[in-house]
Parts: structure tokens; C-alpha cells; sequence
């Protein structure tokens, strides 16, 4: 039985050491906002925050995470509540099918919590490894920005 | 545990008629979602009939409506723009109307959401049906009210006197009653200039469950008892299953495997175990049957034997002008196999019991997946029902019938409910491809500078007549029979171009073969013809020494193609160059702009696109630094769904213009991760300036396809402009363009 807070909860998980994080996180914790898209690391639309880190769950063994903090797309906000990272893609509609969305969207608070107010240059290099099949760049960028200007650097 | 579990039944069957019942939710009202608080099971019993209104609507008692729809939203803004229909003719408020979608079990069978015609098609239906009940409880009102319809108004769900009185509304008119009701072809549409739904950004409903986390797909669907699956494809396109070591897994929990023939898969409780099962489990297989060598692929295409020809357009006599002209020129234009490539791999969920069998899919087509599970089970149709939830994007059929057909498979086998989730390497391998396309070009013009003739040529893979679906991996790998053939969508189409020369011909050379499965791939097959044909177009627009803008709109008379030119030429600032512009063979980065249109299918939407490109010199590297788009696609019913989608065209264009070929060796597909198949990053993105045309009084037209079909050429032509090197094989990759460069 390992711990991991998740979301602000203590969770005991009774899953094998080596179990990727985002197996855990949809099949025993029932949270599932964040998805498998490759397995690989390369796509990012597993991604959820470890100590304020965007990390890729596909490849983070749940030992590695083990009695550290873990933030998924639930648990930074809800449509009644949304963070304004949520409110703001909301706002855009910065969704097509939606599956990357959750992935972008902790990507994206990781990365706003890191450089509050980013260029448009340097938000694009900083989301290049999160990838979009739709092609909802463009809004993404906006809806980014615009949750950036909300927040006023917070 | 299945969420949408209701808990009293309070609606009332009523056979063929209009269904109605008190319908609250567990907040005590509906909310409006795209996932209904109460079970769709509510329902079951209604028709489906496709003829019926109450196949599509149903009306309750409390005022709400719901819309059964066999159009899917498959991450389009269907499911925004559907219900703005039915509100429209209905006349009741948006947000009254909740949807079902894609359950055959109630919804009419609308044919595959494919084609970008769910609104165009689709969504007419639905107003068809809404307003044949619209016009019939107007009629029943005037009963009631003892007043002529022509005096009577509906707002908000509620008939009344135009000028005030007594009203009666749609939930006491259809409260216990039977209404039997055939959908009136020729029941009035509400005049445009009248919309107050239509045309509206109306937001997705399913927008805030996306972006928090609760919005729930497929591959996010579980039942009690369900087993976690993965099927082991085999490791050459054909190779036969000889053998499995089933003690090669036996350190893992539960693991099990089931084998059908060549039909290979692991079963687990746990989503893990499944994964790593799967990937230990030792097999061998016989020598695949072998690919051709991809290098030859375009070689082959000419080689291979032509099945029939088909003329897509002739007009004057294209011999005599060839032979008569001054000057001519010819192309070639190849455009590679590409995979749909969704980000989520594809996922299913079945539950196929001995005698009847649900499941769970992404399909584009649950109605017609109905069919074909029924027949891979042995079942009779009316046994199975076919439910939709949202899959990953899937931009034509990726993975989603294949990965269906194998959890039912492996449901009937273990006799559990069995998810199945392809892996990244499955999805990329095994996804059915759009197909290469080959075309020459060939054009005449005379000492005047104007074309005299035209002719294309393409050499595209015959698609199988009236094949009910394309074959399935699982059933063909445990031996199942099931029909053989090909189908690609109509890849044939704007291999003509749009312009009136004199005399014209094109033809399509349909070949035998292909190496790869296919299916249809976004905007099937107009994406590569609009390359050659727009690029080619360009091409003799130097010849003739002309500007490209002004040679496009020379030739044509359809008031609406020269709309969207001249507003995307004039948004662009298009500075007229007759000639090639001199280029530096020095400067490290090329500078260029680029132009392309296209009249969709010839019979849809008119999108022209100028683009403005760098390009690095030593590496090859392309960068689109602006794109100007204008768009035509008759009434928008959505307009911020329409730009969504003409976004997500451009966009996946470019990535598929710069970026995307699928590879393989001689024994299977290699390009199976996002390293070799890469796809547009953020950092790729340029400057989008798109210009939406409204014509309300014009039908609406897809919006899902036409707007990627300009991009392929107008980024050629703007590489043409900045390198003097004409490019005619996609994808432009930076090693494609540094090799032209340096001769």
C-alpha cells in the first residue's frame, strides 16, 4: 500500500509498486480527466502536476510519486468552480474533441506559475511538447493569455 | 458503475408517438449537459424510425425537449449546432433542448457523422422533423383556442395569439396524447431573416466537463466486472499465429489469454497487468505476406494494372488544343499515405452476452457498426445495440470500428464486459490510411498568355462498390468471414479544377491495388488533389505570365469564388507579381507568399488561402509566419463552431502539408509513435486571419473538411515564390526542401 496525496486527499493505493501514475490515477482513483495518448512520453496528454512539476503519468511509477503531491485536472477546478486557467478555455471554447485539453491545461498552470506573464513566443516554445491533433493551437494561445492576464501574476 | 443510472421511470412509452413525461434530473432540473442526468434508458421502447418525429424529438411535460440525433459530435460542435436546429424550428430556448446521440437503440439511423454532413444532412433532417411538429401542434392550438393558425405565434414553447390572450404550450398539447406523426418533407422551414438561435456562437455544452476533467469518453466508460484487454497484433502485415507460450505470462496477476485463430489478445482486472501481459507474451507468427518497397511506391502506382477509367470532366477537344498551342507544360504531383493519427489510441468497451450484446464506441457510424458487429457475433441485428461516447478526434475512421470489433471479441470469449485500449504503436500501425495519390498535370497556353487546355490525370485505388464496411482486423484475424474490399470516401473529387478553360479534361485512372488498408481521411483525397491542381495552377500562371490572384479570378464566373479571393487577397495586402520574383542566392532566409482556392466537391464551400512563409535555406526549414483565410460555407448555424473547425483544417493541413507520411518496411508500418510521425507543434502555429462569410440564405454546408484542401498548395506556391524551387511531393519536409535547395 503506497500514499499519495492527491488533489489535497491522502490516498492509499494498493497497486504494484511500478504501476504508471496515470493507470492509478483513472483506474483506482476513478480520476478520469487525465489520458492515455501514448504511453511514450511524447504527446503530454497525461500530464498532471507532482509537487507543482508537470510531469507525464504515463511514465511516472507511482513509487516514484509516492507521499508527494499530486494535482490533476479535478482537482484544479470544477464547471462550478473552474480555475481561471479552466475559465478561460471555456471562454475561447479552446476545446475541439477535448482529449489533449486536460494535459494542455496542466501543462499550461505549471507553466504560468513558472513565468506569470509569457510572450506569445515563448507560451508556443513552452507548450511544443504538448501535442493537439485538432489544430486548436490558436485558441489555446489565447485562452493562456488570457487566463495570464486574470490571474495578474498570481 | 454506470453513472447515468436512473432511479424511477417517468416518462410515458407511448408506441409511434411523440413521448412525453416528466423528466427531472437529481438536481430537480435539467441541467444542460452533454451527458444527460437522466439515463438515456428512460427511453428504450421509442422509435427509431428515421421517418418518424418522435424518432427525433420527444417533447415533456415539463417544457424540455430531447433530441435524438444519429449525428454524433465528434469533437466538431455538432452537439451545439444540432440543438440549435431543433430550438430553431421548435421555437423553444436552447437551453430546453438536451440531445442523445448515437445510440441505435434511439436514435434514427442518420447514416455515418462522415463527410462533414452533419449539419448539411443530418442537421436538415432535424429541422424537418421539428418543424413538421411544430406545425402540427400550431394546428392542435388553433383547435384548442378556437382560432385560426394564421392567428396564432409560438415563443418559448407556448402558443398564443399574436397580440396577447390565452396560450396553451407544447407540453399540455402533447401531454396524453398520441400523436403519430411522419416527418413532412415539405413541412415550412422558418425564413432566416426570422433566426434567433441559428446563427448564434451558442456555447458547447460539453466545453466545461472537457476542461475540468468530468466530461466522459469512451475510454473513460467502465462496467462492474469489466476486464482490461489489449489484443497483440501480429508483427508483419499477414503473418499467421503459430504459436503462444501462455506460461510467458503467468508471473502476472490474472493475466489470461485468448486466442481465436490468429486472433490474439490478454485479459486482466487491472488496466496495468493487461499492458504488461501483452507486452510479455511470447508468440511466433509466420512470415508476413510482405509490402512493396516503399521507395517504389509512386513507381508502383504506375505499375500497377487499371481496373476502369473514369472521366471526371471534358470539355472542347483537348487534342486539337494541345497540338495547336505555343507553349505547354506538364507535372507531377505525389502526395503520400497518411494516418489519422488521434491523440487518444483508440478504445471500445463491449458486453456481449449469449444471446445479445451492448457496446460502447467512438464509431462515426453506430448504426451501421450495428450490422457488422451482429454479423461478427453471429447475432441477429435487433440483438445488438451500439451506444456512442466521445472518442479521441478521429478525423475519418481511425481505429474505432477495429478496436470495437475486438472487445467483442474478447467479451464473448472471457463472458465479461472487456475494455480494450490500443496502444500508440496499434493506433499508428494499424489505423486503416488515407491512400497516396499520383497525378499529372498538363496545360497549354497560347501566345496571348491564355490557357487553352488542361488535363489531369490521377491514379487512385478503386474503392470496393457498395461494401457495407471496410474489413476489420479482428474478424479477419480469427477467421471470420466478413465482406472484402476497399473503401476510401470519395478521394476522386477537385481533381478537376474550377476554372473555365476552353478545353479541359480529367480522369481518374482507379488502380487495383494499395499497400495499405484505407479508409477515409479527412476531406478524403481533395486535400492531395487540391495540391496538384492549385500548385499546377500556379505553375502555369508563370507560364503565362500572369499573377497568380488575378489568372484564378480570369477564370471564373461563380460570384462567390471571387468573393473569397478577393477578400483574402485584400486582408493578405497581395502585392501583384506577373513573374517570379528575383531570389537572393545568398540570403539565409527566403521570404514568400502564396495563393490557392478551391470550390469544394465543386458544389460546397469556397475557401481561398494566402500564406506568407520563411524559408531557411541551410536546413530547409519551413515557417509559416501568416495564414489568410476566407470562407464561404452558406448559413453558419454556428459561427464560432465554424471558425473552430476551419481552424482545426488549416492547421491539421499544415501538419499534413509539412510534416506527415506514414513508412514502412517490407513487412509493416514504421512510423508508429509522434518521433516518426510527427504532427504540427504549438511553436509551428503562424499568424490564423480568418474571414467568415455569411449567407443565411444559402443551405449550410459541412465546415469539418473544405478549409484544409487550399492549405497543401497555397504553402508550395508561397515556397515556389520565396525559393524559385517548385515542390510536388508532400510532405515539404526540411530535408525535401535543403536537398531542392542546394540542386
Amino acid at each position: 500500500m503506497l500514499r499519495v496525496i492527491v488533489n489535497g486527499q491522502p490516498r492509499d493505493v494498493a497497486a504494484e509498486p511500478d504501476t504508471p501514475l496515470l493507470y492509478v490515477l483513472r483506474n483506482d482513483l476513478g480520476l478520469t480527466g487525465t489520458k492515455f495518448g501514448c504511453g511514450l512520453g511524447q504527446c503530454g496528454s497525461c500530464t498532471v502536476l507532482v509537487g507543482g512539476q508537470a510531469v507525464r503519468s504515463c511514465l511516472m511509477p507511482l513509487q516514484a510519486v509516492a507521499g508527494q503531491e499530486v494535482t490533476t485536472i479535478e482537482g484544479l477546478g470544477s464547471p462550478e468552480r473552474p480555475h481561471p486557467l479552466q475559465a478561460a478555455f471555456i471562454e475561447e471554447q479552446a476545446v475541439q474533441c477535448g482529449y489533449c485539453t486536460p494535459g494542455i491545461v496542466m501543462a499550461a498552470k505549471a507553466i504560468l506559475d513558472r513565468t506569470p506573464h509569457p510572450t506569445d513566443a515563448e507560451l508556443k516554445q513552452a507548450l511544443t511538447g504538448l501535442l493537439c491533433r485538432c489544430g486548436t493551437h490558436d485558441r489555446v494561445i489565447r485562452a493562456v493569455m488570457r487566463a495570464a492576464a486574470t490571474m495578474g501574476g498570481r | 458503475m454506470i453513472r447515468d443510472q436512473m432511479t424511477r421511470r417517468t416518462f410515458l412509452k407511448t408506441g409511434g408517438a411523440v413521448i412525453v413525461g416528466l423528466r427531472l434530473g437529481p438536481m430537480g432540473s435539467r441541467q444542460v449537459s452533454a451527458q444527460p442526468t437522466l439515463s438515456a434508458e428512460s427511453f428504450l421502447g421509442k422509435t427509431v424510425a428515421p421517418d418518424a418525429v418522435d424518432g427525433f424529438l420527444a417533447i415533456h411535460a415539463d417544457g424540455t425537449v430531447t433530441l435524438f440525433s444519429g449525428k454524433v459530435d465528434l469533437g466538431t460542435g455538432a452537439r451545439a449546432a444540432l440543438r440549435q436546429m431543433a430550438a430553431e424550428e421548435l421555437d423553444v430556448p436552447l437551453e430546453r433542448v438536451s440531445m442523445i446521440e448515437g445510440d441505435t437503440a434511439l436514435t434514427p439511423d442518420q447514416g455515418a457523422t462522415a463527410g462533414s454532413a452533419g449539419v448539411s444532412r443530418g442537421g436538415m433532417q432535424i429541422r424537418r422533423a421539428a418543424a413538421t411538429l411544430r406545425q402540427t401542434l400550431l394546428e392542435r392550438a388553433a383547435q384548442r383556442l378556437g382560432r385560426p393558425v394564421g392567428e396564432l405565434e409560438v415563443a418559448d414553447g407556448v402558443i398564443q395569439p399574436k397580440g396577447g390572450g390565452t396560450g396553451v404550450s407544447y407540453a399540455d398539447l402533447v401531454g396524453g396524447q398520441r400523436l403519430s406523426l411522419t416527418v413532412d418533407q415539405k413541412a415550412p422551414l422558418k425564413d432566416p431573416a426570422r433566426f434567433r438561435v441559428i446563427g448564434r456562437p451558442s456555447r458547447r455544452p460539453d466545453v466545461p466537463g472537457k476542461v475540468t476533467g468530468g466530461h466522459r469518453f469512451v475510454h473513460d466508460f467502465s462496467l462492474p466486472g469489466m476486464l482490461h484487454a489489449r489484443v497483440i497484433r501480429p508483427p508483419a502485415v499477414g503473418a499467421t499465429l503459430l504459436a503462444v507460450d501462455e506460461s510467458s505470462i503467468a508471473s502476472i496477476p490474472g493475466a489470461r489469454v485468448v486466442r481465436i485463430n490468429s486472433f490474439l489478445g490478454v485479459c486482466a482486472e487491472r488496466e496495468w497487468d493487461a499492458v504488461r501481459a501483452a507486452g510479455q507474451l511470447k508468440a511466433s507468427w509466420s512470415p508476413g505476406t510482405g509490402l512493396p518497397d516503399q521507395t517504389r511506391l509512386f513507381a508502383n502506382i504506375r505499375a500497377t494494372p487499371v481496373v476502369r477509367d473514369e472521366t471526371l470532366a471534358a470539355r472542347g477537344d483537348i487534342t486539337a488544343a494541345f497540338a495547336a498551342a505555343q507553349r505547354s507544360l506538364s507535372a507531377t504531383y505525389q502526395w503520400p499515405i497518411q494516418s489519422h493519427g488521434s491523440m487518444g489510441p483508440s478504445c471500445a468497451v463491449a458486453d456481449i452476452r449469449p444471446d445479445r450484446a451492448t457496446i460502447w464506441t467512438g464509431s462515426q457510424a453506430t448504426h451501421r457498426f450495428r450490422f457488422t458487429s451482429a454479423r461478427i457475433l453471429g447475432l441477429p441485428p435487433d440483438k445488438v445495440r451500439v451506444i456512442y461516447l466521445d472518442g479521441s478526434g478521429c478525423y475519418g475512421m481511425n481505429g474505432h470500428d477495429d478496436v470495437a470489433a475486438d472487445a467483442a471479441l474478447l467479451s464473448r470469449a472471457v463472458g465479461r464486459p472487456v475494455r480494450v485500449q490500443w496502444s500508440r504503436e496499434d493506433e499508428h500501425g494499424w489505423d486503416p490510411k488515407g491512400p497516396p495519390h499520383l497525378l499529372e498535370l498538363r496545360a497549354a497556353v497560347n501566345d496571348r498568355g491564355e490557357v487553352v487546355a488542361w488535363n489531369s490525370e490521377a491514379w487512385l485505388p478503386a474503392p470496393t462498390p457498395d461494401l457495407p464496411s471496410i474489413p476489420l482486423l479482428a474478424p479477419e484475424a480469427a477467421g471470420i468471414a466478413q465482406p472484402m474490399g476497399r473503401s476510401t470516401g470519395l478521394i476522386h473529387q477537385n481533381v478537376d479544377p474550377p476554372y473555365q478553360f476552353p478545353n479541359m479534361r480529367a480522369v481518374i485512372h482507379w488502380i487495383r491495388d494499395t499497400p495499405l488498408r484505407t479508409s477515409n481521411l479527412r476531406a478524403p483525397g481533395k486535400v492531395a488533389n487540391c495540391f496538384a491542381v492549385e500548385s499546377f495552377t500556379d505553375e502555369v500562371a508563370t507560364l503565362a505570365g500572369a499573377d497568380p490572384v488575378e489568372f484564378r479570378l480570369r477564370y471564373l464566373a461563380d460570384p462567390r469564388g471571387i468573393e473569397v479571393i478577393r477578400r483574402a487577397a485584400a486582408r493578405m495586402g497581395w502585392r501583384v507579381r506577373p513573374r517570379p520574383q528575383t531570389i537572393d542566392p545568398r540570403a539565409p532566409v527566403l521570404v514568400g507568399r502564396g495563393f490557392a482556392y478551391v470550390h469544394y466537391k465543386h458544389s460546397e464551400n469556397y475557401v481561398a488561402i494566402g500564406m506568407e512563409v520563411e524559408v531557411e535555406r541551410q536546413s530547409g526549414r519551413i515557417r509559416v509566419t501568416r495564414l489568410v483565410c476566407a470562407h464561404d460555407c452558406g448559413l453558419m448555424v454556428n459561427p464560432d463552431c465554424v471558425r473552430s473547425q476551419v481552424e482545426g483544417c488549416i492547421l491539421q493541413g499544415l501538419s499534413r502539408t509539412m510534416f506527415e507520411e506514414v513508412t514502412f518496411d517490407r513487412s509493416r508500418v514504421t512510423s508508429v509513435n509522434w518521433t516518426d510521425y510527427p504532427v504540427i507543434t504549438f511553436a509551428d502555429v503562424p499568424l490564423l486571419e480568418i474571414e467568415l462569410i455569411d449567407r443565411p440564405q444559402e443551405p449550410p454546408v459541412g465546415v469539418g473538411e473544405a478549409a484544409a484542401t487550399p492549405v497543401p498548395a497555397a504553402l508550395g506556391n508561397a515556397v515556389f515564390d520565396a525559393t524559385g524551387i517548385r515542390l510536388r511531393t508532400a510532405p515539404l519536409r526540411p530535408d525535401r526542401v535543403a536537398a531542392a535547395l542546394k540542386g
